[in-house]
């Protein structure tokens, strides 16, 4: 059924299709549309779920958390901030294997006090073991929020997933919306050794030093054999419901000299570059991972490279970009862009591969020269 | 610090801000501020008075204020004060926090800081539930008050914090209402006579959250009061003192069904539960005379 | 693409008008997205919704900033925001008034929303509606066609006036 809807609306219509056993979560603008709409399918009847409205983010995944080990299908949602504060147990959800989605409305870190769309919130969880995607349009948000519950209860999987929409661009405008009836789509929950006292044992015990580590390398084995299982999945959707995705999207990227590479909707609104550039003469392309953990591999062979952060490390730069580097051993050009919700248009994009200094990082509002 | 017998003149908020069209929180806080006095630094964390502040390079209000982490004002102001008394400074340390911060995310900072003595007055404003994100609701909430999170009415009550600061004995702690200002103002003013930890709870009517017309918020504040749905008391050193507009409501309350029916977010609710409310004034009214009375 | 920027007042439905809008290119087989603009939003605030509607498939986020028409629901705005800003060579304004307004040697159109609305009785806590009946007048001129402007605020609305409304304002608009 086609309408119109919010990637925050989107992605409750998703999650209500998903049939999780609890949600657990706390508003933060620009997500808490997302909370709100689950708890009046919850109240209206619409969908069975428990609903916990729970005093922190830091409790929403530690209840996710208790949920899950029970042997539930758990789900929330954050932003920013709320992501922050609940850090020690997003590392604590993947450690224990438990298959958590959740959805964050990526939104700057203060000081100051910003709401608007960034992506270092989602970055900063990048070592924890969860599963990462971005995003671009309502469709995508709809559409992964569901892949991600079959993703992360596959058996060869068993982390938790994070789907990411850029704050306000994407959570708050309307797009058109085409749902599904998932059916079978996502098999029913079945989480491992769920707490049980006929079967008793210790869940996250004391570990020593002669142990932690191999579950370590298991979590990391388990990232890995992701790739496959994400492949698989988008197979199964796209056959089922006729939509592709994959590990990245690209754009008039097969015989382009020069790519632009960014995440969530500057990715997509740099294809409006890519079509002003070619007419230019100039054979642009645009590459926009999705997958951000398990990071993908990009064929970028022979071609220049402008890279796109909407994040920042300090002390180190752009942690898009330096992961480009490191993977594909190339030089690119970093352009630090959209921090704080900062407006980035198509124009924008197109200058920045114009004027592009390949080995040079720019920093857009700031550097004198584009 | 002298007792001022009138309210100055003085504003600290200045006009224009972005506060909703009848805020009582804003009400609050021009009293509060009036009462603190110019040797005062505040502490905000995210919620409405935070958002009305405005935008960078400007702000609404003419003292320091740090704006903090929303879970974390109880904490910063513990460092904040720590420090500024360590040097000799007597500059009042106020943290203006909702319901929200105080009730649920920051309860544990707020427990923590008066636990330790932090020489500081926290004001909690009570507008009921999360303002600032759309009126979801908090541990504040009443029990069967519609928020966006619970459409068909709050099924738990009322979290009391007044009694969890209670636990924490502090010198001094009160309970007011923006609809009673001159009340607020010489709470407010009391409090800052002590060395802290001292409370000031402040109800906040909200119309876009309690779904009424913005005219109506002291009204709506007032019968608040006048039906027992909010107490006015204080206590000092832990004895306590019902203020004179609840000793009227305890003689003689205002029906509940007046203070619900002002308000949208109370639309619908059925009687079993209003029956609840009621029985949870009388058994608050009978609680609070017992306590009054004991020598 | 079609670029409208929509000015009006928090509260107002300045917001559901851009959504109305867009789901009624949506009936036409179009592509539409529609956007509100936040800064502070409080009730009474200027707000500012963007709508884009196009042929294929629309991959732009940024800000409108040159729209094709500028729509004005709340003249009262006008004090305070420049409407104007950016409209194209050749674009249009339509306004909310009873009375016909100048703009600047722009071509202008008007309805009186307002009045449409409470002859309707079309009135919600003391405010008349005016995002359904806005979805008629924009018909009119040709943005989106009116079967779709009626089956926009069908799907969203129960509430027949809130049609009526929308026709009455198709009828009144002088193109």
């Amino acid at each position: 059924m086609r309408k119109i809807a919010t990637g925050n609306k989107a992605v409750a219509e998703a999650v209500k299709q998903a049939r999780p056993d609890v949600v657990a979560a706390y508003p933060i603008t620009p997500q808490s549309e997302i909370v709100e709409t689950i708890a009046e399918y919850i109240a209206t009847g619409q969908l069975e779920s428990q609903f916990i409205p729970v005093e922190s983010e830091h409790s929403s995944m530690a209840a996710c958390i208790g949920a899950s080990i029970a042997g539930a299908r758990t789900f929330t949602a954050t932003s920013s901030h709320g992501l922050a504060y609940m850090h020690e147990m997003t590392n604590w959800a993947a450690g224990a294997r438990l298959p958590v989605v959740m959805v964050n409305v990526n939104r700057a870190l203060a000081p100051g006090w910003n709401i608007w769309a960034e992506h270092t919130d989602a970055i900063q969880e990048r070592d924890t073991g969860w599963l990462q995607v971005f995003v671009s349009t309502v469709q995508e948000a709809y559409d992964t929020t569901l892949m991600a519950f079959r993703i992360a209860e596959h058996n060869d999987v068993l982390l938790p997933v994070m789907v990411n929409l850029d704050g306000f661009t994407l959570s708050h405008i309307m797009q058109p919306l085409d749902t599904v009836e998932p059916g079978d789509f996502i098999p029913p929950v079945h989480t491992p050794n769920p707490v049980d006292p006929a079967h008793p044992g210790g869940y996250g015990t004391i570990t020593g030093p002669a142990d932690q580590f191999r579950f370590r390398y298991e979590m990391e084995r388990s990232m890995q054999q992701a790739k496959a299982v994400i492949g698989e999945t988008e197979q199964e959707f796209a056959r089922r419901f006729g939509r592709t995705y994959g590990a990245a999207e690209e754009y008039r990227a097969g015989d382009a000299d020069v790519v632009v590479i960014a995440l969530g909707t500057l990715g997509k609104e740099a294809e409006v570059a890519v079509d002003i550039l070619r007419n230019e003469g100039i054979k642009a392309g645009s590459v926009r991972p999705r997958w951000f953990r398990p990071f993908p591999d990009l064929d970028l062979a022979g071609k220049e490279v402008v890279v796109i952060d909407r994040d920042y490390s300090f002390g180190f730069g752009g942690v898009l970009a330096h992961a480009i580097r490191s993977k594909n051993l190339t030089k690119v050009y970093c352009v630090i862009a959209g921090l704080g919700g900062q407006e980035v248009t198509y124009d924008d994009i197109a200058e920045f591969v114009r004027h592009r200094r390949i080995g040079e990082e720019f920093w857009f509002g700031v550097n004198d020269r584009v | 610090m002298d007792i001022i017998a009138e309210i100055p003149e003085t504003e600290y908020v200045l006009k224009c801000t972005s506060a909703c069209a009848g805020c009582g929180d804003s009400l609050a806080l021009r009293y509060v501020l009036k009462a603190a006095g110019p040797d005062t630094v505040l502490v905000m964390p995210a919620g409405c008075t935070a958002a009305f502040q405005g935008v960078y390079p400007k702000t609404a209000y003419t003292l320091p204020v740090v704006n903090i982490a929303f879970s974390a004002a109880a904490s910063c102001a513990s460092g904040l004060s720590t420090f500024l008394r360590a040097k000799g400074k007597k500059t009042k340390v106020v943290v203006y926090a909702g319901d929200g911060a105080t009730l649920d995310i920051g309860l544990s900072a707020v427990s923590g800081a008066f636990e330790r003595r932090t020489d500081f007055l926290y004001v909690c404003y009570d507008n009921e539930a999360y303002g600032n994100t759309g009126m979801q609701r908090s541990g504040a909430t009443p029990l069967g008050a519609k928020t966006t999170t619970t459409p068909a009415g709050k099924p738990e009550v009322k979290k009391d914090i007044d009694t969890i600061i209670a636990a924490h004995e502090p010198p001094y702690q009160a309970t007011a209402c923006a609809s009673y200002p001159q009340d607020l103002f010489r709470k407010v003013q009391k409090a800052l006579m002590f060395t802290g930890p001292t409370f000031v709870h402040v109800l906040s009517p909200c119309p876009p959250g309690w779904r009424y017309s913005a005219e109506k918020t002291v009204e709506v504040g007032k019968l608040a009061v006048t039906s027992g749905m909010w107490v006015l008391y204080e206590r000092e050193q832990g004895k306590l003192t019902i203020s004179p507009p609840s000793k009227a409501a305890m003689k003689n309350p205002v029906p509940l069904e007046e203070y619900l029916a002002l308000q949208g977010r109370f639309k619908g609710i059925d009687a079993t539960t209003v029956e609840h409310l009621k029985e949870r004034i009388a058994g608050n009214f009978r609680r609070l005379a017992a306590e009054e009375a004991e020598p | 693409m079609y670029e409208i920027r929509i000015h009006s007042r928090g509260g107002q439905g300045g917001v559901t008008a851009a959504r109305l809008l867009a789901t009624a290119a949506l009936h036409d087989g179009k592509f539409a997205t529609a956007c509100p603009f936040y800064g502070a939003e409080r009730r009474g605030a200027p707000v500012v919704s963007f709508v884009r509607i196009d042929d294929r498939p629309i991959k732009v986020y940024s800000q409108i900033r040159e729209p094709d028409l500028v729509v004005v629901l709340d003249a009262s705005v006008m004090d305070v925001i420049d409407v104007l800003h950016g409209l194209k060579t050749g674009g249009r304004v339509f306004i909310n008034s009873a009375h016909p307004r100048e703009f600047a040697g722009f071509a202008a159109h008007h309805a009186d929303l307002t009045g449409i609305a409470l002859k309707e009785n079309l009135v919600v806590s003391g405010s008349p509606i005016l995002n359904t009946p806005v979805i008629g007048a924009l018909a009119k001129l040709g943005i989106i066609s009116p079967g779709s402007a009626t089956s926009a605020i069908r799907e969203m609305f129960a509430d027949e006036r809130n049609v009526r409304a929308a026709e009455a304002a198709y009828r009144e608009m002088i193109v």
